[in-house]
């Protein structure tokens, strides 16, 4: 029993180690580096099979040595790894132009996916040396995996992600300890204990800078700090992020994004807040004087209060609150402002309440901790101004975010915004300025698709969108735009020296007088996009500004790959600079994936087919295993996107989703040998009751009617599921996860039984084979979501299950 | 006779000096002019202002540089000099001169004095060149070696360029050489009616876009973005 226990730590442990990784990765680097996380994992457990099936005959004879040792070795690479990758000069913003950055990337996937070797290789060792309790095994090893997986996120409440970092080291060391403790050999348990209380001293006693996550040089806040006298003076961490203030006092932060050029006065002074290194917020000054605002009526983003007077007004996305302290200038009778991360609330309302003039502890502020589209879904109330401010750091524009899914500006949550518009209420949108335009007109297109999903017609009544220096504001009304309005539009604009893209009856020479471009490229693009035409218009157009939908929802996808060659030849004229590196990278980190698994995956295996197996089955055990590695994945993948909307935020729909998942796959596991031999008994006493479908079959045909069925059901059921209390919603998640998690845990250790019996030679092989799918699995996914949507991953992991079923419809030929 | 002599022997020596420069000089203008031709949308259809492109020819950019950094210091790109700045790549500094537009009446503004490269190339395009910077160290030194070096309608301050320096305006020309997420009102209101700034806008320590804010005779302001680049943030610790 111990040993089990010993493969559910170190399972736990690596599991954990993942979800971290993907943690660190988006403080060092960008968020889109989770790709690479899974990735690399994957790949050192394909890797480990692959070691196993070439050294089996040595290891099978010394399993206690090899798990002991391996999982002591997880422990000792998993600080000293990632400590050694963060530490190479990898710039991602290179990518495009510097081939070498290549090669750091390559040196980080070599250093990284150690770790994950080392822990895979244990729970390899189990199924090669006890591969009839294969399924047992199994179950253990995802019922850890899903305590890791949940665990790592309750821990990220309390430790820094470093901190974290040593925590889970130390889980290999536990894991050495109860392998050996199983055989009551006194050596290891003693090397285990001593091993523990080492890393307990390495944790305490160590230099802590050389924990010290070193942000990417190209991120905001290291070059923040490099300005003369500016300095970290607190930093709050959490599962969704690490918030670090900065004050500079010689050079002020004055950050007023969209800021008029006619603006007659100057921001206060500000803290800087930054994001996991990078996206920057300020918390300004406030010492209760209204007229110390007047700055913030020189924003693109202050028209909606021109247009209607004392409005009630909900903010989606605070961050440092400036959209709040824009709402008191113009009088709002009340306020709510929605913020998802709770430590950035209590920045304000707490450690900087003072500096931040109380904002959140006045009666007429209500602030609510919660998602955006969750809040405004379960809301009755309906509000005069809705307003998402600008929140995310213009290196956006570098197509950093491309990969970054986002539910606030799909076409569903457009529906959402106005429905919840009061008669003649704003929904006011801020972006920053690019050009060519992207942001502003996909925002344009989607205001127009879901105003026609709501039955409006003529919806281009009820559009204006003006642009400033760097911003763009997009304002949809509840009700037709009426003359007086577009007058008071056309004054806002001009004081400030403002254009008007799009009103109701602008005229071209209206919309390229202030910020002047070559052409007037945001009001072309707007009137197209009225036109009967927009859909050969988008088609044509650059970059990608069709609709973001709850389906696909990347809205900073703006990448085509017809326009890549383009912007390549003109990258000496700053077409680099256009490039959106997103989607790039993940293709880059696919390649790369590819050639690693086959590298490392399977080489060794194809040279040494002949010693492995003098088997013909083995291209029918690979496809098997590789179809089962993509389909798991892939249905894993885009159930969490799913539950996103749901659970209220993506880093909760990991944690529940992923240990339904694990969780429910070992119940199905462990019970699997008990299911075939169940089915098989029927059919021995039923022989005449149609065709004989295997244990295998029957848990696919489960695994495919789950998941169709869910993709018809699953948004009617969510809508009625969402006044559930966060706990219920779990438990519900949980619930409905269960039995397509439970057909999911079977096919796996089915078919290793079937291989077991039939070819045992080849059971490493599968374990390779089935891990190199994993690796590119991840990265398929996103591809094929980001192209195609979610409702097509699932699809196809149908096809690949369906496909897989087929593949093992006859027996295995025992080995010759 | 001896003491003619030796002031001979240094006008020589100074002479061969600077005509060891001359060359790697001819060849940056050159290279400047090769860039701008790659920009037909960016610099006017005339290419770069031949007055601008002949200053570039003739001031010595080698001695705001570093000495270990001299023998760069003519190719087309930007180079350390201390306190953690940059010298901006020679191309830009024609560019943003080019694009102020400085006539031998004008009183021109500089943010960000930095080496004082760029103010030796406007000092003599303009009639009065004001330049702040906010390092001390850089200030002082960049303001010894402008006098040093003969420009003496440079007049320079150690300050807060957000605030601009009224006591020296109004401007014809604004010329802003350190990043800033907008453009800062102070320098807004300092701009002569006619008069240009050129000044890159973005956020501090992401991409920016060097844009050029005009102000009309009748006070109305209008603004375009010239080029994507990405200047150092204001100021940075020595390193």
């Amino acid at each position: 029993m111990i040993s089990y226990l010993a493969v559910a730590v170190i399972s736990a442990a690596t599991l954990a180690y993942e979800v971290l990784l993907i943690r660190l990765f988006a403080i060092v680097q960008w968020h889109h580096f989770a790709f690479m996380a899974i990735s690399i994992a994957l790949l050192g457990f394909g890797a480990s099979g692959t070691w196993l099936a070439l050294w089996q005959h040595w290891v099978g004879s010394r399993f206690t040595l090899i798990f002991a040792a391996s999982a002591a070795l997880f422990a000792l690479s998993t600080p000293a790894s990632f400590l050694a990758a963060q530490s190479l000069p990898f710039n991602a913003l290179a990518i495009v132009w510097d081939p070498g950055q290549l090669l750091y990337l390559l040196a980080m996937y070599l250093l990284l996916v150690v770790p994950f070797f080392c822990g895979a290789t244990c729970v390899g060792l189990a199924f090669v040396c006890y591969g009839v309790k294969v399924g047992r095994i199994y179950a253990f090893n995802l019922i850890g995996s899903a305590a890791g997986a949940l665990g790592i996120v309750s821990v990220l409440f309390v430790l820094s992600p470093s901190d974290a970092l040593r925590l889970i080291a130390a889980m290999g060391f536990v894991a050495t300890g109860l392998v050996a403790l199983d055989r009551r050999l006194v050596f290891w348990p003693a090397l285990s204990a001593g091993g523990t209380i080492l890393a307990l001293t390495v944790w305490t006693v160590l230099p802590e800078e050389w924990f010290v996550l070193r942000i990417a040089d190209y991120k905001a806040l290291p070059g923040a700090l490099k300005v003369l006298g500016t300095k970290v003076l607190s930093e709050r961490s959490g599962p969704l992020g690490l918030l670090s203030v900065v004050e500079s006092p010689s050079v002020p932060f004055r950050y007023v994004p969209g800021l008029s050029l006619n603006a007659p006065m100057t921001p206060p002074d500000q803290l800087g807040v930054f994001f996991d290194g990078d996206s920057m917020t300020a918390i300004t000054r406030f010492d209760g004087a209204r007229e110390g605002l007047a700055y913030l009526d020189y924003t693109t983003d202050a028209l909606a209060y021109h247009l209607l007077g004392e409005p009630r007004v909900l903010v989606l996305g605070a961050g440092g609150g400036s959209s709040v302290l824009q709402a008191l200038y113009h009088q709002a009778t009340r306020i709510d402002v929605v913020e998802l991360d709770p430590n950035m609330v209590r920045l304000i309302r707490e450690d900087y309440a003072q500096y931040a003039g109380d904002i959140y502890n006045r009666p007429d502020i209500q602030v609510h901790v919660a998602e955006a589209r969750r809040f405004v879904s379960s809301s009755r109330d309906k509000w005069d101004v809705v307003q998402i401010p600008l929140l995310d750091a213009i290196g956006a524009a570098a197509g950093m975010h491309g990969l970054s899914e986002t539910y606030i500006y799909t076409v569903e949550a457009f529906e959402q915004y106005l429905q919840h518009l009061s008669p003649g209420g704003w929904l006011s949108i801020t972006r920053w300025l690019k050009l060519p335009p992207r942001d502003a007109l996909k925002l344009f297109a989607t205001a127009l698709e879901a105003l026609r999903r709501l039955g409006i017609e003529n919806p281009e009544q009820r559009l204006v969108l003006l642009r400033g220096l760097n911003t763009t504001t997009l304002l949809v009304k509840n009700g037709v735009v009426t003359d007086t309005e577009s007058a008071k539009a056309k004054a806002f604009s001009d004081k400030r020296s403002f254009d008007l893209c799009y009103y109701p009856g602008i005229r071209a020479d209206e919309a390229n007088r202030f910020n002047v471009l070559d052409e007037p490229y945001f009001f072309a693009g707007a009137t197209a996009l009225i036109g009967t035409g927009r859909d050969a218009f988008m088609a044509r157009y650059k970059f990608d500004i069709r609709p973001s939908t709850d389906e696909r929802p990347y809205f900073f996808d703006f990448f085509k790959w017809r326009t890549l060659p383009e912007l390549v030849a003109i990258r000496r004229a700053g077409g680099a600079g256009l490039v959106e590196l997103g989607k790039l990278i993940l293709v880059a980190t696919l390649v790369q994936a590819a050639m690693l698994t086959a590298v490392l995956i399977m080489a060794p295996l194809w040279a040494r087919r002949q010693v492995l197996a003098r088997s013909s089955q083995i291209w029918r055990v690979a496809t098997y295993f590789f179809t089962l590695g993509l389909g798991f994945l892939f249905v894993e993948i885009a159930f969490i996107q799913k539950f996103i909307l749901f659970l209220g935020h993506p880093l909760y729909a990991v944690a529940v989703v992923l240990t339904g998942f694990l969780l429910f796959a070992g119940v199905g596991s462990a019970t699997s040998s008990w299911f075939a031999e169940r089915i098989d008994a029927w059919y021995k006493a039923n022989p005449d009751r149609g065709p004989q479908l295997s244990a295998i079959q029957l848990s696919i045909i489960g695994i495919i009617a789950v998941s169709l069925l869910y993709l018809l059901i699953l948004p009617t059921l969510f809508d009625s599921l969402l006044s559930l209390t966060d706990i219920a919603k779990i438990l519900a998640s949980l619930g409905l996860i269960a039995p397509l998690a439970f057909f999911m845990g079977m096919p796996f250790p089915l078919g290793l039984s079937r291989v077991w019996s039939g070819a045992p030679a080849l059971v490493p092989w599968a374990w390779g084979v089935n891990g190199c799918a994993s690796v590119l699995s991840a990265i398929l996914a996103a591809l094929i979501a980001m192209t195609l949507g979610f409702s097509s991953v699932v699809l196809a992991a149908s096809l690949l299950y369906a496909g897989a079923a087929m593949i093992l419809r006859r027996p295995l030929e025992v080995a010759g | 006779m001896a003491v003619l002599a030796f002031v001979g022997t240094v006008e020589d020596a100074v002479r061969a000096e600077e005509d060891r420069w001359a060359q790697p000089r001819a060849a940056m203008v050159s290279t400047i002019q090769a860039h701008a031709a790659l920009l037909p949308d960016t610099v006017n259809a005339h290419g770069l202002s031949p007055a601008v492109l002949d200053v570039m020819g003739k001031v010595p950019r080698h001695r705001f540089v570093p000495e270990r950094a001299q023998g760069q210091a003519y190719a087309d790109m930007p180079l350390p000099i201390g306190y953690g700045q940059t010298i901006s790549q020679p191309f830009i500094v024609a560019l943003m001169s080019d694009l102020v537009r400085a006539r031998p009446d004008s009183t021109v503004l500089e943010i960000g004095t930095g080496s004082g490269y760029q103010a030796a190339v406007l000092s003599p395009l303009a009639k009065t060149v004001c330049t702040i910077e906010i390092i001390p160290g850089l200030g002082e030194n960049s303001a010894r070696l402008l006098r040093d070096l003969g420009y003496n309608n440079v007049q320079t301050k150690i300050g807060d360029g957000y605030f601009g320096w009224p006591e020296c305006g109004p401007f014809d020309g604004i010329l802003v050489t350190a990043a800033g997420g907008h453009v800062p009102p102070p320098l807004v209101q300092q701009l002569k009616p006619g008069g240009r700034m050129v000044i890159p806008v973005g956020t501090v320590f992401g991409p920016q876009f060097l844009t050029l804010v005009e102000k009309t005779k009748d006070g109305q302001i209008t603004s375009r973005q010239i080029l994507a680049v990405r200047f150092v943030p204001l100021a940075r610790e020595a390193q």
